[in-house]
C-alpha cells in the first residue's frame, strides 16, 4: 500500500506498485480525463502532470510517484466551474470525439504556467507527442492561444 | 457513472408512471412498404428520412404529463456532434428550450432501428425524421389546444413548450398530450416553420457533450463502473486464422486477481479483478498460447498486381458510349492510380461493457450499428435476440468500422462465462492495429481523351479495382469472435454495396459532363486482409484519382484547374463552391512566394448525391527530406440547410486534416505472414509539426432545402488537393498513395 497524492488530495492506494499510474486513476479513484490510448507513450491521451511536468501515466509505475504530487484534468476545474484552458476549450469547441483532448489540455497547462507568453511554434513543438485522430488540431491549437488570453486576465493571478 | 447498473425498461426510462407512452411505435414493415399493386391509385407520397422505417410520431418525441420532452434517435454519437443538432431541430421544430429537451440515442430497448451510424447520413435520415415528427407534434398539440380553447389553429401560436391563445390562455405541451394524440402515423408532409424564424437552427449552438470531455466528466463507454465490474482482455491469434493448437491456462488461473480464462476454438481471453491483474494474464496467456499459422499476406510493391488478378465480379457502373478512346482526334492521357490498405487508427482502442445475469445480456458498446450489432451478437451466442439488449456509449472517433463491433462480441462472450459481474473488455493498442478490418487497397486506371482544340474532355474510360467496402455485422460471421469458436461462424459472402450510394465505385462517376463515359468496377470477392468501411469508402481514391487526373488534363489544355473544372460543370450549386473556394483562397491572384511552393484545388459532391465541397490549398516541399505539409487550406461546402454552421465547419476541418493524414503517411504493412503495423511508431499519422499554419471553412447555407450529409464530404477533395499542389511544387505527379517523403524524395531527385 502507497500514499499517493492526487489533486491535493492523498489516497491510500492498494496496488501492485509496478502498476501504472494510469489504471490506478482511472479504476481506483475513478477520474476519467486521463485516457487509455496505446500504453506505449506514443499517443499522449494519458498525459497527467507529476510535479507540474507532464508525463505519460500509461508507462509510469505508481512506485516512482511516492511523495510527488499527481495533476490530473479533474484537479484544474469542473465543467461548472472551469479552469481557463478548459473554459477555452469549451469556447472554442475545440472537441469532435474528445477522446485526445485532456492529455492535450494537460501538456498545454504544464507549458503555460511554466511560459505564460508560449509562440505558437513553441505550443506546437510541444504537442508533438500527441496525436489527435479527428483532425481537431487547429481547434486545438486556437483553445490554447485562447487559454493564454483567459490566463492572462485571470483575476486570481494562480496558475489555474 | 458508477453505481448499480440497473437494466431498466423500456417504459421506465421513458418516464416511469407518469408517461403516456403506450407502446413502442414501430410499424410492421410491411405496411411501410406500401404495396400498392400495379395500375392501382397513385400511392401516397414515401414518408420523410427515417420515418419510412419507424412512422409513429411516439417513436421520435414523446411527451410526458409534466412536460417533459425526449427526442429519440436510433443514431449514435460519434464525436461528430450529432446529439446537439438533433435536438437544435427538434426544439426548433417543437418550440421548446433548447436545454429543456432530453435526447436518448442508439439503444434497441429504446430507440428506433436506423441500421448505422454511418454514410453521412443520420441529418437526413434521422434529422429528417425529427424534423418532421417534432413538426407534426407540435401541429397536433395546436390542434387540441384550439379544440379546447374554442380557438381557430390559426390564433395560436407556440412558444417554450406551451400553446398559448391570442387572449394570454396557456396550456403546457404536457397538460395537452394523451397518448392517443401523438400514437399516430406520421403523414406525408408537415408544416415547417420558415427557415427566416428559425431561432435555434442554423445557430452555432455550443456542442452538449464538450463540457464533460474536457473536465473529467463521464463521457465515454470506457468511463463506465458498474459496482462489481471486472476487467478482461483477450488474446488475438499473431495472424489472420490462426489456430489456437494448445495453451495451458491452469498456471494463469492462479495468477493474482485471476478469476477466469475463457477459451472457446481459438478465442482466449482472460478475466481478472483488477485492470493491470487483467493485463498481466493476458501476457503470461499470449506467451503460453501455441498457434498454427496459415496467413499469406501481399507484399506493399506487389500489392496492385495482385488486386488485378483476382477473379472481379463485374460491375458496369456506367456505360455511356459517346466517341470512344481517341475518337475526339485530341491527345489521349492514361493513368495508374493505387491506394494501400488504411487503418481507422481510432485513438482509444475499442471496449466495451457487457453484463449477462438470468439470461438475458446487456452491452455497452461504441458499436456504430447497436440493432445490427445485437443481432450478430444474438446468433453468435444463441440467444434470443430479445434477450441481448445494445446500448451506445461513445468511444473515441471511429471513422467507420472499426473494433467496437468485435469488441462487443468479445465482452459478450467473457460476460457470458462469469454470470452477474459486468466485465470491461479493453482492446491493446496493438490488437486495433493488427485486427480493425482495414480501409481497402484499391487501383484504378484512367483515361481521356480531349477534343481536337485541345480544350474539352470528350471521352472519358475508367477502371477501378476494389473489395468490398462494408464487412459490418447483421450476422455473426462478421465477428472475430464468432469466427474462431470451436464451432465458428463462417463470414459471409462480401457484397458490393449497389449504386447510387456504392462502395469501391462510391463517386465513381464524374459530376463533369463528358460526351462519352465508361465506368467498370471489378469486385473482388477474395480479399488477402480483412476489410470493411472507412470514413468515405471507395470516395476517397475516386475523387483523388479524378480530382488529380483532372488536373493531369488541365495541365495538357493549358488551363488553370478551376477554369478546366467549371467548363465541364452545369450543377449551380457545384459552381458555386469551387468558386466560392477560389475566391476566399486568392486563387486567380496566387503566386509562389517561396521555392518548394505549391497550390492545389480539387471538389466532388460525396456520393454525387450529398454535400458539396471543394477546397484550395497550399503546400510546401521540404527539397532536403522530400516531406510535404499542407501549409493553408480553404474549404467552401454547401450542406443544404446548415443546422449546426459551426458543427459542419468542424467536421469539414477534421476531414482536411485526416485526410491530408492518410494520403501523406498512412499505409498497413505486413511481412507477408502478420501485420507488422501495430502502433503509432510502424503507422505514423499526422502530428502536429505536419499541421497547417491556417485552414478555413467557408458554408454555404441553403435555408429550405434537405440536410445533405456532410461528415465524409471532404475526405476525397482534401487528398486531391494535397497532390495537386504537390505535383504543382515539384513538377511531378504522384499516383500512389501514400505520397510520402521518401516517394517525393526520390522522383525529385535531390
Amino acid at each position: 500500500m502507497m500514499i499517493l497524492n492526487v489533486n491535493d488530495q492523498p489516497h491510500d492506494v492498494e496496488a501492485d506498485p509496478r502498476t501504472p499510474l494510469l489504471y490506478v486513476l482511472r479504476d481506483d479513484l475513478k477520474l476519467n480525463a486521463a485516457k487509455f490510448g496505446c500504453g506505449l507513450g506514443q499517443c499522449g491521451a494519458c498525459t497527467v502532470l507529476v510535479d507540474g511536468k507532464p508525463v505519460f501515466a500509461c508507462v509510469t509505475p505508481i512506485a516512482l510517484l511516492a511523495g510527488k504530487k499527481v495533476t490530473t484534468l479533474e484537479g484544474l476545474g469542473t465543467a461548472e466551474e472551469p479552469a481557463p484552458i478548459q473554459r477555452a476549450f469549451m469556447e472554442e469547441q475545440a472537441a469532435q470525439c474528445g477522446y485526445c483532448i485532456p492529455g492535450m489540455m494537460m501538456r498545454a497547462q504544464a507549458l503555460l504556467q511554466t511560459n505564460p507568453q508560449a509562440s505558437d511554434a513553441e505550443i506546437r513543438k510541444v504537442l508533438e507527442p500527441h496525436l489527435c485522430r479527428c483532425g481537431t488540431h487547429m481547434r486545438i491549437l486556437r483553445a490554447i492561444h485562447r487559454a493564454q488570453e483567459l490566463m492572462k486576465t485571470a483575476r486570481t493571478g494562480d496558475a489555474r | 457513472m458508477s453505481g448499480d447498473i440497473r437494466i431498466v425498461s423500456r417504459r421506465a426510462v421513458l418516464g416511469g408512471s407518469g408517461a403516456l407512452i403506450v407502446s413502442f411505435g414501430t410499424a410492421p414493415r410491411l405496411l411501410a412498404q406500401g404495396a400498392a399493386a400495379p395500375g392501382a391509385q397513385a400511392s401516397p407520397p414515401p414518408l420523410p428520412g427515417s420515418l419510412k422505417q419507424t412512422p409513429f410520431l411516439d417513436s421520435w418525441i414523446r411527451i410526458d404529463a409534466d412536460g417533459a420532452i425526449t427526442v429519440c434517435t436510433g443514431k449514435a454519437e460519434l464525436g461528430q456532434g450529432i446529439k446537439t443538432a438533433l435536438t437544435q431541430i427538434a426544439a426548433e421544430q417543437l418550440d421548446a428550450d433548447f436545454a429543456a429537451l432530453k435526447l436518448v440515442t442508439a439503444d434497441t430497448a429504446v430507440t428506433p432501428d436506423e441500421g448505422y451510424t454511418a454514410g453521412s447520413q443520420s441529418m437526413q435520415e434521422s434529422g429528417t425524421a425529427i424534423l418532421n415528427a417534432a413538426a407534426q407534434v407540435r401541429q397536433i398539440l395546436i390542434g387540441e389546444a384550439a379544440r379546447r380553447f374554442g380557438v381557430p389553429t390559426e390564433q395560436l401560436k407556440t412558444q417554450s413548450a406551451a400553446v398559448i391563445a391570442p387572449d394570454g390562455r396557456r396550456l403546457g405541451y404536457g397538460e395537452l398530450v394523451s397518448a392517443e394524440l401523438v400514437h399516430v402515423q406520421a403523414a406525408p408532409r408537415s408544416f415547417l416553420k420558415a427557415p427566416a424564424n428559425y431561432k435555434i437552427m442554423g445557430q452555432p449552438v455550443p456542442r452538449v457533450d464538450i463540457p464533460a470531455k474536457v473536465t473529467g466528466g463521464a463521457a465515454y463507454v470506457q468511463d463506465l463502473r458498474p459496482d462489481g465490474m471486472v476487467h478482461a482482455r483477450v488474446v488475438r491469434p499473431p495472424s489472420y486464422g490462426a489456430a489456437l493448437t494448445y495453451v495451458e491456462a491452469a498456471p494463469i488461473e492462479k495468477m493474482p486477481g485471476v478469476l477466469k480464462v475463457v477459451r472457446d476454438g481459438s478465442f482466449l481471453g482472460v478475466v481478472a479483478e483488477r485492470e493491470f491483474q487483467a493485463i498481466e494474464a493476458m501476457r503470461a496467456l499470449a506467451a503460453a498460447a501455441r498457434w498454427q499459422e496459415s496467413a499469406k499476406l501481399p507484399a506493399a510493391d506487389k500489392l496492385a498486381a495482385l488486386l488485378m488478378v483476382l477473379r472481379p465480379d463485374d460491375i458496369k457502373v456506367l456505360d455511356r458510349p459517346g466517341p470512344g478512346p481517341g475518337a475526339g482526334n485530341g491527345k489521349t492521357l492514361s493513368a495508374t492510380y493505387t491506394r494501400p490498405y488504411v487503418a481507422h487508427g481510432s485513438i482509444g482502442p475499442s471496449c466495451a461493457v457487457a453484463l449477462c445475469r438470468d439470461d438475458a445480456l446487456t452491452v455497452w458498446t461504441h458499436t456504430q450499428g447497436v440493432y445490427p450489432d445485437r443481432d450478430g451478437i444474438a446468433e453468435m451466442l444463441r440467444m434470443p435476440k430479445d434477450k441481448v439488449r445494445l446500448i451506445h456509449a461513445e468511444g473515441s472517433g471511429c471513422y467507420g468500422h472499426n473494433g467496437a463491433d468485435d469488441a462487443a462480441a468479445d465482452a459478450a462472450l467473457l460476460a457470458r462465462a462469469l454470470p452477474d459481474r459486468p466485465v470491461r473488455l479493453q482492446w491493446t493498442r496493438e490488437q486495433e492495429h493488427a485486427w480493425e478490418p482495414y480501409g481497402p487497397a484499391m487501383v484504378v486506371k484512367v483515361s481521356a481523351a480531349m477534343d481536337q482544340a485541345g480544350e474539352k474532355i470528350v471521352d472519358w474510360d475508367y477502371v477501378l479495382w476494389s473489395n468490398t467496402h462494408s464487412m459490418r455485422p447483421g450476422g455473426a460471421g462478421s465477428l472475430i469472435a464468432a469466427q474462431s469458436l470451436a464451432q465458428p461462424f463462417a463470414p459471409p459472402p462480401p457484397r458490393p454495396i449497389p449504386m447510387p450510394a456504392g462502395g469501391g465505385d462510391r463517386n465513381s462517376i464524374p459530376l463533369y459532363k463528358f460526351p462519352g463515359a465508361r465506368v467498370l468496377h471489378h469486385f473482388l470477392p477474395d480479399m488477402p486482409v480483412r476489410v470493411s468501411a472507412l470514413r468515405a469508402l471507395g470516395g476517397y481514391m475516386n475523387v483523388f484519382v479524378i480530382e488529380s487526373f483532372m488536373d493531369e488534363l488541365a495541365r495538357e489544355a493549358n488551363a488553370d484547374p478551376v477554369e478546366f473544372r467549371l467548363k465541364h460543370l452545369d450543377d449551380p450549386r457545384a459552381k458555386d463552391v469551387i468558386t466560392t473556394a477560389a475566391q476566399r483562397f486568392g486563387w486567380a491572384a496566387r503566386k509562389r512566394d517561396a521555392a518548394g511552393r505549391g497550390y492545389g484545388f480539387a471538389f466532388a459532391r460525396y456520393k454525387n448525391l450529398a454535400a458539396y465541397c471543394a477546397i484550395a490549398c497550399e503546400v510546401e516541399v521540404d527539397r532536403g527530406s522530400g516531406g510535404a505539409r499542407m501549409v493553408r487550406a480553404v474549404a467552401a461546402v454547401d450542406s443544404g440547410q446548415a443546422v449546426n454552421p459551426d458543427g459542419l465547419k468542424n467536421q469539414i476541418e477534421g476531414a482536411i486534416m485526416q485526410s491530408m493524414s492518410w494520403t501523406l503517411f498512412e499505409s498497413v504493412t505486413n511481412d507477408g505472414k502478420r501485420i507488422t503495423s501495430l502502433d503509432w511508431a510502424s503507422y505514423p499519422i499526422l502530428r502536429f509539426s505536419g499541421v497547417p499554419d491556417s485552414v478555413e471553412v467557408h458554408v454555404i447555407d441553403r435555408p429550405s432545402q434537405p440536410f445533405l450529409g456532410s461528415g465524409e464530404a471532404g475526405q476525397g477533395p482534401a487528398a486531391a488537393a494535397v497532390a495537386n499542389a504537390i505535383a504543382d511544387a515539384t513538377g511531378k505527379r504522384f499516383r500512389d498513395l501514400p505520397i510520402t517523403r521518401e516517394r517525393i524524395k526520390a522522383a525529385i531527385g535531390v
